[in-house]
């Protein structure tokens, strides 16, 4: 029967072949564009094991954000170092380390280049520890740095390349807005997933930062690292409240700050990928479908020219289910070949990147798309081969 | 007289009072006004009859690729008219073996797979298949061609596939309809010989021809004028005329 049905293929072969073409395309834009999908949706899913998912981060609301704003939200008192010291102190069960971060855009210069525009971080040591902040190469500053508010700095690793091409950042001197710091330490290179390049930082000793520039008054941000993934929402509840008593809140509706919680941020995008995977995955089926048309034209196009071959079939004792069956499987093995080639299409394809995306293939929609493609043979051949199996066999015999 | 009481044996096609109607009011032709048959085992019987005379319509009715629209045809005992399609199909494929004007062998399809078609759809297993295709090839005179396609045989050899093809499932009735009109002369004399040959076998055999030369070489000669029979006769070349009167 499939002997039988490749000879109907081959007996029209500049039409079989675009058919083929057809379904192939669909059936390798289903499984790559899901595979994009899919590669996206990994970034992500890095991106958030690259975060750290057990932090928090606590910014003061009101305004545009930053430390300056902070002083204007008209709360009485305001998230400072001490705050921060106090949650730390105060040992709560959920929470490892408050680690308070001041920021700032300043315009950073070696003696041989300058950059505007950068991201200045002060904060304390542990700030090395969490997620992916860690340095890279020399070391990050210490403690005492803090305490005495040493004029040192940690660099990323794209600035380090830009105001320093041609040799090691390290050791050198930079001018922050101003004040000379000693670069101690490169950041490890850090994946990015929004607009900003997190590779482009200077990150200071807190209380450096704090006496050059913002002032000692509230801090940007604490990130709040609660003891692992699980607690991270009782460490936000802990924190809140601690807060709360802090600045001397009663209405919780109120409260001058938010906690974003990173781990539930990049929960979201990993299910808006998800839902692009979803999207790109109709957009394919679409194009199978169209796929699918092709087959029925070519195989209502054959029925009609075979309309003689179905009489003298018919006249030796075919039956109309066995006349059903051999333009089925025309129409079965026809989408089956046009998906195995497409599944050959889409695992050649996936090796490129696309849209900066490197596709990971998942492994259902391989059998998901040839089954689909069979499918496709199948449901729109039924048409057609119904058509050639009800033909009276004289009437089909007198054609032509 | 007919030729029934002559043989007495059972005959194979038994017609009674068959009319066959296309169309309906004003617009239907009768093709067939009551045609009474009977054609016995082994007979050789020559339909002819000018165009238009329903000829054509009788042998789609034999061959059960049509139905009659009155009358009873009885093929081999089973009474067509209460055969669904699937059992049409059967009778078809057992019953009867088709020859053709036009040959009607499958486009790129090799002789052999022509002549194992009928038994394709009997459900006869592959070996025995080939080894009986083979055979009947073999008996047209055409086992050295079983792989060639339709289009590279001539016109006589592929009638002769299509009379390979016809006789492979041992069917009881085989029907020609004009199996001669697209050979040439010498082309005609081999099918003619090989009809000859198959009646001498005992097959029963129906032509369908307006030839007069084709019809002579039968045993039995009926012929149709507007959907009835006008005259049905015993032929001199009857083998069975002398021995069995």
């Amino acid at each position: 029967m499939i002997l039988s049905a490749l000879r109907g293929i081959n007996a029209n072969k500049l039409r079989s072949v675009l058919t083929l073409l057809g379904v192939m395309i669909g059936v390798a834009s289903v499984i790559l564009l899901l595979a994009v999908g899919n590669g996206s949706a990994q970034t992500v899913n890095s991106a958030i094991s690259q975060l750290g998912t057990n932090t928090l981060t606590v910014r003061p609301t009101g305004g545009g954000g930053g430390a300056q704003t902070a002083a204007s939200t008209g709360s009485t008192k305001q998230i400072t170092m001490a705050v921060g010291r106090e949650i730390q102190s105060a040992k709560l069960g959920h929470v490892r380390a408050v680690i308070p971060q001041v920021a700032g855009s300043l315009t950073v210069a070696s003696t041989t280049a300058s950059e505007t525009a950068i991201s200045v971080i002060g904060t304390v040591p542990a700030y090395f520890t969490v997620g992916t902040n860690s340095v890279a190469t020399g070391s990050s500053f210490t403690t005492e740095d803090v305490t005495t508010s040493a004029k040192v700095a940690v660099i990323g690793q794209t600035l380090a390349a830009e105001l320093f091409p041609t040799g090691s950042a390290l050791g050198q001197q930079v001018t922050v807005g101003g004040t000379p710091l000693t670069i101690v330490g490169i950041l490890a290179q850090q994946g990015s997933i929004g607009f900003n390049d997190p590779n482009s930082v200077i990150i200071a000793p807190i209380s450096r930062i704090q006496a050059s520039f913002t002032g000692y008054g509230a801090v940007s941000s604490l990130t709040i690292e609660a003891t692992n993934s699980d607690a991270v929402a009782a460490a936000q509840g802990e924190v809140e409240i601690m807060l709360n008593q802090l600045l001397g809140i009663t209405n919780t509706a109120d409260e001058p700050y938010t906690i974003i919680n990173q781990g539930s941020l990049l929960q979201t995008a990993a299910t808006s990928a998800a839902s692009f995977t979803a999207l790109l995955g109709a957009v394919a089926a679409i194009s199978l479908l169209v796929g699918g048309i092709g087959v029925t034209n070519v195989m209502l196009v054959t029925v009609t020219e075979r309309t003689r071959e179905i009489g003298i079939r018919k006249a030796l004792g075919a039956t109309r289910g066995a006349i059903l069956g051999q333009f089925l499987a025309e129409a079965a093995t026809l989408t089956l070949l046009g998906g195995v080639l497409g599944v050959a299409v889409a695992l050649i394809g996936a090796q490129f990147p696309i849209t900066g995306t490197l596709p990971v293939i998942l492994p259902f929609s391989i059998p998901l798309a040839l089954g689909v493609s069979v499918a496709i043979g199948v449901f729109f051949g039924v048409y057609p081969a119904a058509r050639a199996a009800a033909m009276r066999p004289i009437q089909a015999l007198r054609a032509i | 007289m007919t030729p029934l009481e002559q043989t007495g044996d059972t005959p194979v096609l038994q017609l009674t009072d068959i009319h066959q109607v296309y169309g309906t009011g004003d617009a239907a032709v009768h093709a067939l006004r009551g045609i009474t048959l009977e054609i016995a085992q082994g007979d050789y019987v020559a339909i002819m009859g000018p165009s238009g005379s329903g000829k054509s319509t009788l042998m789609n009715l034999l061959g059960c690729l049509d139905v009659a629209s009155s009358g009873t045809y009885l093929l081999a005992g089973s009474d067509v008219k209460t055969l669904d399609e699937n059992q049409l199909a059967r009778i078809r494929n057992r019953q009867v073996g088709f020859v053709f004007q036009s040959f009607n062998l499958v486009p790129r399809m090799s002789a052999l797979g022509n002549v194992e078609l009928p038994l394709v759809y009997a459900r006869v297993p592959r070996a025995e298949r080939r080894t009986r295709a083979l055979d009947a090839l073999d008996m047209v005179g055409l086992a050295d061609r079983a792989n060639h396609q339709p289009q590279e045989l001539s016109g006589g050899q592929q009638q002769r596939v299509a009379i390979a093809r016809a006789l492979v499932a041992s069917p009881t009735l085989v029907l020609a309809d004009e199996p001669t009109g697209n050979l040439d002369s010498a082309s005609t004399d081999e099918i003619l010989a090989m009809f000859d040959l198959l009646a001498r076998d005992g097959r029963t055999i129906v032509v369908i021809t307006h030839e007069k030369h084709v019809a002579d070489q039968a045993h039995r000669v009926i012929t149709l004028s507007d959907g009835v029979i006008v005259s049905d006769r015993i032929t001199a070349n009857t083998p069975m005329a002398g021995s069995r009167s």
